[in-house]
C-alpha cells in the first residue's frame, strides 16, 4: 500500500495524459471482460437455438408433447413431455423436502445450536456443498437405493390410496422419488447457506424486542427472524431449484430411464433433460445430437427463468430489507 | 437447549402471586429423545420392518409428538409450542446429518482399501475392464490440467468482470453484468458442455480433447469467481482508494496495487473453490473430453480422461465389482482433493481476511 505513495509527490513532473491513457486501457479491458460475459451468455442461447432449429426442421412428432426419442430414427420422432415431466417432478420432491429441512439446519446453526456446535457444523455444511455429483449419485446407486426398498413398499402400502404413492410395479426403486431424496441431499447445503447468512443478519434489536415482550424463542423466530429471512430463504431456494434442474450425473445414475410418463412416482422410470443429454449423447447421430441440443435449450431457458426470478426477487427486496447492511 | 430465558428459581424476587409458570426439567428433551428412540426401534423390530430409514422416521415422529404433549400438560401451550419447534430444528438437522455422514463414511470406507501406490500411478491402458487393477493416473492428469487450463481462462476473465463491476460499473450495461453473472452461476453443467460442442466442435470444426473440456469447465467457473472476487473488492475500504488519489496516483495503478492487494486472500479464496467446484463435474467434460484408457498428457489433442468421467464409466460401463471397487477409489481421491482445497481455501480467507472493511 505504501510502495507508491513515494512516486506522489513527484505526481507533478508527470503529464497527466499518460495516467488517463492507462486507465482508459484498463477501464476498456475490465469492460471488455464485462461485456465478453453478456456475449457468451448471448452465444449459449444463440448457438443451441441455431443447432435445435436443424433437429426440430426434421421432427416428425410435436417437440413438446412427444413421449418418444428416436431423433435417429429413418423417420425421425422425439418430444420433451417426459422429460418435462420428470425434470419438474423430480425437482418438486426434491423442494418440498429439502427447503423446511434447509430452513431448519439454518435455524440450528444460526439460533439453536450451542455455539461449540455450530461454528463447526456450518463449516462442515459448507464442505458439503463441495461434494462432487458424481460421488452423490454413486452414493445413491450403490448404498441409497438398498436402503430405499422399505421405505418405498412401506409408503405403497400405507400412502398408496394417493395415487401418488401406488406402485404399480415392483422392481429397484430407480424412480423419480429415489431421485428427489437425492437431490434433496445435494442441494441441502446450498439452501442452507444460503439462509444462514440471511438469519444472521437479522437485527439483534428485532430480537432482543421480541423476547422483551415475552416471546417463547419460537414466537421471536416466527414474528422477527423469519418475516426478515423470507427474500433470503425464498432467493435460496430458487437457487437450490436452480440446480436441482441441471443436475445430470447423479441423475443418470440412479434413475432408470424409459419414455414412460407416470404420476406414479415410485415406479421406476421416467427421466430428465440433463439425464437424457448425458444417456443418449454418446450413441447420438447427427440429428441425434441435434435433437439433445434442444431439450438443452429448453433446461437452459427454464433454469434461466428460475434463477432470474430468485434474482429479481432478491434485488427488489435488498432496498428495504437492509439485508445488506 | 430451553434455558437460555430461565432464570435460576432462587435469583428471582418473589413477589405476590407466583410469575413464572410450571417448567420441565433441562433432562426432558433428551430424556424424551432416548424414550422415542427406544419405542421407535422397538416397534420396527417388533413389525418387522428391514429397513432403518423407517425405524429412524418412526422414532422422530414419536419425539416431536411426545415432547409436545409433554409439555402441553406441564408448561402450557406456548411453551409446548417453542418446545415443538425446537424439536423440529433438532430432528432437521439430524436427518441431514446422517445422508451427509453416511456419504462421507460409505465413500472413506469403501474407496479406503482401493487407493494405493499403484492405483495412482497406472493407467487402465491394457486392464482388462471386467477385471481387477488398472488405476486412475490417466484420470488424474487429465482432470488437473483440464481445471488448469480452465483456471487460467476463467481467473483473469472472472477478475476483470470483477473490477470493472465494482470499480467502473455505472449504468445499464453494468446492471445487466451483474444480473446475467447471477443467472450464469445457475446454466446447468451439461448445457454449458452443449454450447462449447456446438461452438467449438461443431462450428469450428476442432475435435474432442482436454481444451474443449476446460473450455465448458471455464464457463462454468467465470460467474463463481465474479461473485466472490466481487464480494471481496467492496469490502476494501474506500478510504484506501480516496488515500491513494489523493496521492495523485491513477485509478488503473490504485486497483492494481492497492484495491487487489488488499484483496488477495479472499479473491484466493473465491479462485480456489470455483476451482473445487469445476473439479467433480462431470456433465461437460463427458461430453467434450471423450474418455481414454491410456495416459494423453497432451490436453490439445486428442481424447483424456477425467476423475468424474472415470468414476462414471467405471460404474455405468464396467458396471461389476472391479467397476465399483475402482469408482469408490476415484471417488475417494476426487473428494479428498475437493475437500482439501476447499479447507485451504477457507484457510488464507480467515488468514489473510481484510479488516476493518465495515
Amino acid at each position: 500500500m505504501t510502495s507508491s505513495s513515494p512516486a506522489a509527490p513527484r505526481g507533478r513532473e508527470r503529464r497527466p495524459r499518460d495516467s488517463r491513457v492507462g486507465d482508459k486501457i484498463f477501464m476498456n479491458l475490465a469492460r471488455g471482460a464485462g461485456i465478453l460475459l453478456l456475449v457468451i451468455m448471448a452465444a449459449i442461447a444463440g448457438f443451441l437455438a441455431w443447432r435445435s432449429g436443424m433437429a426440430l426442421s426434421n421432427n416428425n412428432g410435436n417437440f413438446l408433447t412427444t413421449f418418444e426419442w428416436t431423433p435417429d430414427a429413418p423417420k425421425p420422432v422425439f418430444g420433451i413431455a417426459v422429460l418435462a415431466f420428470g425434470t419438474i417432478v423430480s425437482a418438486l420432491i426434491a423442494m418440498v423436502i429439502a427447503v423446511p429441512v434447509a430452513i431448519g439446519i439454518a435455524l440450528f446453526i444460526s439460533h439453536y445450536a450451542p455455539r461449540r456446535i455450530a461454528q463447526p457444523f456450518a463449516y462442515l455444511v459448507d464442505l458439503l456443498a463441495a461434494v462432487p455429483s458424481i460421488v452423490y449419485g454413486l452414493w445413491g446407486a450403490l448404498f441409497l437405493i438398498p436402503h430405499m426398498d422399505g421405505l418405498t413398499s412401506w409408503l405403497n402400502q400405507y400412502l398408496g390410496w394417493t395415487y401418488l404413492f401406488d406402485q404399480t410395479r415392483t422392481g429397484t426403486p430407480r424412480n423419480l422419488f429415489t431421485v428427489g431424496i437425492l437431490l434433496a441431499i445435494m442441494i441441502l447445503p446450498i439452501i442452507t447457506a444460503v439462509s444462514r447468512e440471511v438469519f444472521r443478519q437479522v437485527p439483534r434489536m428485532h430480537e432482543e424486542a421480541a423476547l422483551a415482550l415475552g416471546a417463547t424463542r419460537w414466537e421471536m423466530i416466527r414474528t422477527a427472524v423469519l418475516p426478515f429471512g423470507r427474500p433470503g430463504i425464498i432467493s435460496a431456494s430458487m437457487l437450490g431449484l436452480g440446480r436441482a434442474l441441471g443436475e445430470t450425473i447423479a441423475v443418470a445414475v440412479v434413475l432408470s430411464a424409459n419414455s414412460v410418463l407416470s404420476l406414479h412416482i415410485l415406479d421406476a422410470g421416467g427421466g430428465t433433460f440433463a439425464q437424457n443429454i448425458a444417456l443418449k449423447f454418446a450413441e447420438a447421430g447427427n440429428n441425434g445430437r441435434d435433437a439433445l441440443m434442444a431439450s438443452g435449450l429448453v433446461l437452459f431457458v427454464i433454469t434461466l427463468l428460475v434463477n432470474g426470478a430468485a434474482r429479481l426477487i432478491i434485488a427488489r427486496r435488498k432496498e428495504y430489507s437492509g439485508a445488506n447492511a | 437447549m430451553t434455558t437460555m430465558t430461565t432464570v435460576p428459581e432462587d435469583a428471582r424476587p418473589q413477589v405476590g402471586p407466583r410469575l413464572t409458570a410450571n417448567r420441565l426439567p433441562r433432562w426432558t428433551p433428551p430424556a424424551v429423545a432416548a424414550g422415542s428412540i427406544a419405542v421407535g426401534c422397538g416397534i420396527g423390530a417388533a413389525a418387522g420392518l428391514q429397513s432403518h430409514l423407517q425405524w429412524g422416521l418412526i422414532s422422530a415422529l414419536l419425539f416431536l409428538v411426545g415432547g409436545y404433549l409433554i409439555s402441553a400438560q406441564v408448561e402450557g401451550r406456548r411453551q409446548a409450542k417453542d418446545r415443538f419447534a425446537t424439536s423440529v430444528v433438532w430432528v432437521a438437522f439430524i436427518l441431514a446429518v446422517v445422508p451427509l455422514v453416511s456419504l462421507t463414511v460409505y465413500t472413506v470406507q469403501q474407496g479406503i482399501g482401493v487407493v494405493n501406490g499403484n492405483f495412482l500411478s497406472h493407467s487402465m491402458k491394457g486392464v482388462i475392464q471386467s477385471g481387477p487393477g488398472g488405476g486412475i493416473y490417466h484420470a488424474l492428469l487429465g482432470t488437473l490440467q483440464q481445471v488448469g487450463l480452465a483456471t487460467l481462462i476463467a481467473a483473469p476473465l472472472g477478475l476483470l468482470t470483477a473490477v470493472y463491476l465494482v470499480e467502473y460499473g455505472r449504468g445499464r450495461l453494468a446492471k445487466a453484468v451483474t444480473f446475467f453473472v447471477d443467472v450464469m452461476t445457475g446454466v446447468p453443467s451439461i448445457v454449458a458442455g452443449l454450447f462449447i460442442l456446438s461452438l467449438w466442435n461443431l462450428a469450428l470444426g476442432f475435435s474432442y480433447s482436454g481444451f474443449s473440456g476446460s473450455l465448458a469447465l471455464a464457463i462454468l467457473m467465470i460467474p463463481v469467481v465474479v461473485r466472490s472476487t466481487e464480494e471481496m473488492l467492496k469490502l476494501v475500504p474506500n478510504e484506501l482508494r480516496e488515500a491513494s488519489y489523493a496521492l495523485g496516483v491513477p485509478k488503473w495503478k490504485t486497483i492494481l496495487r492497492i484495491v487487489l492487494p488488499t484483496a488477495i486472500g479472499g479473491i484466493t479464496t473465491g479462485v480456489m473453490l470455483a476451482v473445487a467446484r469445476i473439479t467433480g463435474e462431470t456433465a461437460p467434460v463427458m461430453m467434450l473430453v471423450f474418455g481414454a484408457d491410456y495416459i494423453n498428457s497432451n490436453p490439445f489433442d486428442g481424447p483424456q480422461q477425467s476423475l468424474p468421467m472415470y468414476i462414471w464409466q467405471q460404474y455405468s460401463v464396467v458396471n461389476n465389482d472391479f467397476g465399483y471397487a475402482r469408482a469408490w477409489g476415484a471417488a475417494l481421491v476426487l473428494i479428498a482433493f475437493v475437500m482439501g482445497l476447499n479447507l485451504i481455501a477457507r484457510g488464507i480467507a480467515r488468514w489473510r481476511s481484510p479488516k476493518g472493511g465495515h
